[in-house]
């Protein structure tokens, strides 16, 4: 009798488990096609000549990549990329992280202030971009009160560098254009900073910090001492999160400045964009997109990895 | 003790002092929205209108409805579509896993990282042969597809939650794997769906370059409707902001109605929840 069940058991599981992978067939087939297929496809096309609107696959070896790296645009785009990256991040962190350690102090009201920080998550980068291109329009918006002070920034049509350095043909440093759009995005996403600080604070269970108020500490080393380093995961993943959405960011430069004059708010998402469906350089468009795949690659594919093993 | 109520004072003004900024671009899009054209400059932006016009809010619907129903008719069924395709998939990878699921699922959940740019080339041409470019089934697809990644995390994420002991017992009671997913996930699944809806329905209806490469004209959603309105020459302010605010309404919506689903979704789109 229980060999039976057992057979039958077994028997059973395997159709079932059989059943499974073929819930999973579609998407895998999907992925498999529209995520690694057209990556190759694109990895192909920027090694081609195929640039201009009659295809043409013929091997080019390099020539793109070469004359991205030799190109003006491309090279300021990098740095705008670096720039953007470095601020968009920290301050992110920065915010997010304070307004959430705020938040935690069990004052009246938290939900609403919650609420009031949380709200442009649910915007889109369009949305975000209109707006801010006309707060920070030159000459009004903050700009009027920065006037009471004696400083007339122009923002996104600023062409200087600031703390510049020369490399090659390029001048390194952070473009002050760029500043515009950093606040931008820091008011847009830094809702999800303090979400998930938030969460991470609440998970900190309160006799920890009582047991460090009975040893002595204060307030601030508390902080200091125990609540930030079991922050310490959460930043990692909130790193991760916004440092992706920074390098192949497009919607919210499109939207408010564009390639800036001296492409000094220029990205590699508005080049690539800009390369391919209006000049209709497909190769050195797929080159751009290439170069985008590999610099997240960089960040992502390590914590994927970490990830997945931690599932074991 | 008494710097208690002093740290609480600056705790509070701290507080309202940021909230103050956040919400600083709030009240520019009302008040110009609200503003006649001539009213609209750069000296008086802080100022409120001198007399209401909502003229502005005409201007922009006009200009925006038939995008705005393209949204409409793109954001629903992929949605709901790649929703369901989340679920199962969650469902095997959280309760039915096998040797190499976890591979495979760190494999799926790369789509979700890459630049889009990336895949986009191909995927124009793709949609040329199937002959569902500039058409919004064709965006359909694209969200759908590439949604897979982020629904079948937050699913296997949502799936992960329920006892697998339950799960055993089905078994146990000759459940086959069909029957587990009708009789125990799916009546679990409501929340699951909320939060994942309203997350696809966010970023979908957000959505940027995809709508702006795979449409053109007619079939643009609202985002890119949006945008050209601000690439036009003359650049009317008032409609500007009055479309902007036309353009986030159903996601702040969302927000302001299902927040704590939204929340959710946000954290649970941060890979480890």
């Amino acid at each position: 009798m229980a060999k039976g069940t057992q057979i039958k058991n077994k028997r059973k599981i395997s159709k079932d488990q059989w059943t499974a992978i073929c819930f999973l067939i579609p998407s895998l087939f999907l992925i498999l096609v529209f995520v690694y297929g057209f990556i190759g496809w694109t990895g192909y096309v920027s090694l081609s000549n195929y640039n201009s609107l009659v295809p043409d696959f013929s091997f080019a070896g390099l020539k793109n990549y070469i004359y991205l790296f030799q190109d003006f645009r491309f090279q300021s785009d990098l740095r705008n990329t670096l720039f953007f990256t470095i601020f968009f991040i920290g301050m992110v962190i920065v915010m997010g992280l304070g307004l959430a350690i705020l938040i935690d102090q069990k004052l009246k009201g938290e939900t609403i202030f919650r609420n009031i920080f949380l709200f442009p998550m649910a915007l889109s980068f369009v949305v975000t971009g209109v707006v801010w291109q006309w707060l920070l329009n030159p000459s009004t918006g903050f700009n009027q009160f920065l006037q009471v002070f004696g400083i007339q920034p122009k923002w996104y049509t600023d062409t200087n560098i600031l703390a510049g350095f020369e490399w090659g043909n390029i001048e390194f440093g952070l473009p002050i254009a760029i500043i515009a759009v950093v606040i931008a995005a820091v008011w847009q996403m830094t809702g999800f900073s303090l979400a998930m600080y938030l969460a991470g604070l609440r998970g900190i269970p309160d006799e920890l910090r009582e047991a460090a108020r009975m040893d002595g500490a204060s307030e601030f080393q508390v902080y200091r001492k125990v609540v930030l380093p079991m922050l310490l995961p959460i930043t990692m993943s909130v790193v991760i999160i916004m440092a992706h959405i920074s390098l192949k960011i497009f919607d919210l430069i499109y939207a408010m400045t564009g390639p800036g004059a001296n492409f000094v708010t220029d990205v590699p998402g508005v080049y690539m964009f800009e390369t391919t469906f209006r000049g209709n350089y497909y190769a050195n468009g797929a080159a751009i997109a290439i170069i985008m795949l590999l610099l997240v690659a960089v960040f992502i594919v390590p914590y994927l990895w970490s990830n997945r093993k931690g599932d074991r | 003790m008494a710097s208690v109520p002093f740290g609480k004072i600056i705790k509070y003004a701290l507080l309202i002092f940021f909230a103050v900024i956040f919400l600083m671009p709030v009240y520019v899009i009302i008040v110009t929205s609200l503003k006649p054209l001539d009213e609209v400059s750069l000296e008086s932006m802080w100022a409120l209108p001198t007399s209401i016009d909502f003229s502005s809010y005409g201007a922009a619907i006009s200009q925006l409805a038939p995008n705005f129903m393209n949204s409409v008719y793109l954001v629903v069924p992929a949605t709901l579509l790649s929703a369901l395709l989340g679920a199962m998939n969650g469902y095997v990878l959280s309760k039915w896993k096998f040797k190499g699921a976890n591979t495979l699922f760190t494999l799926i959940l790369f789509g979700m990282f890459i630049p889009y740019q990336s895949i986009l080339i191909p995927m124009i041409q793709f949609l040329r042969t199937i002959e569902l470019y500039n058409t919004i089934p064709g965006l359909i697809l694209v969200h759908v597809v590439y949604g897979l990644p982020i629904t079948t995390l937050m699913f296997r994420n949502f799936y992960a939650n329920i006892p697998d002991s339950m799960i055993e017992s089905a078994k146990i009671d000759g459940a086959s794997f069909l029957g587990v997913f009708r009789h125990i996930i799916i009546p679990l699944s409501i929340t699951g769906f909320v939060v994942v809806a309203i997350w696809q329905f966010t970023n979908i209806w957000n959505e940027f370059l995809f709508a702006v490469t795979v449409t053109t004209s007619d079939k643009q959603p609202i985002m890119v409707a949006l945008q050209n309105l601000s690439g036009s020459q003359m650049v009317e302010w008032n409609v500007q902001m009055a479309g902007a605010l036309i353009a986030a309404m159903p996601t702040l919506l969302v927000y302001i109605f299902l927040g704590k689903y939204f929340v959710r979704g946000l954290l649970a789109g941060s890979v480890k929840g």
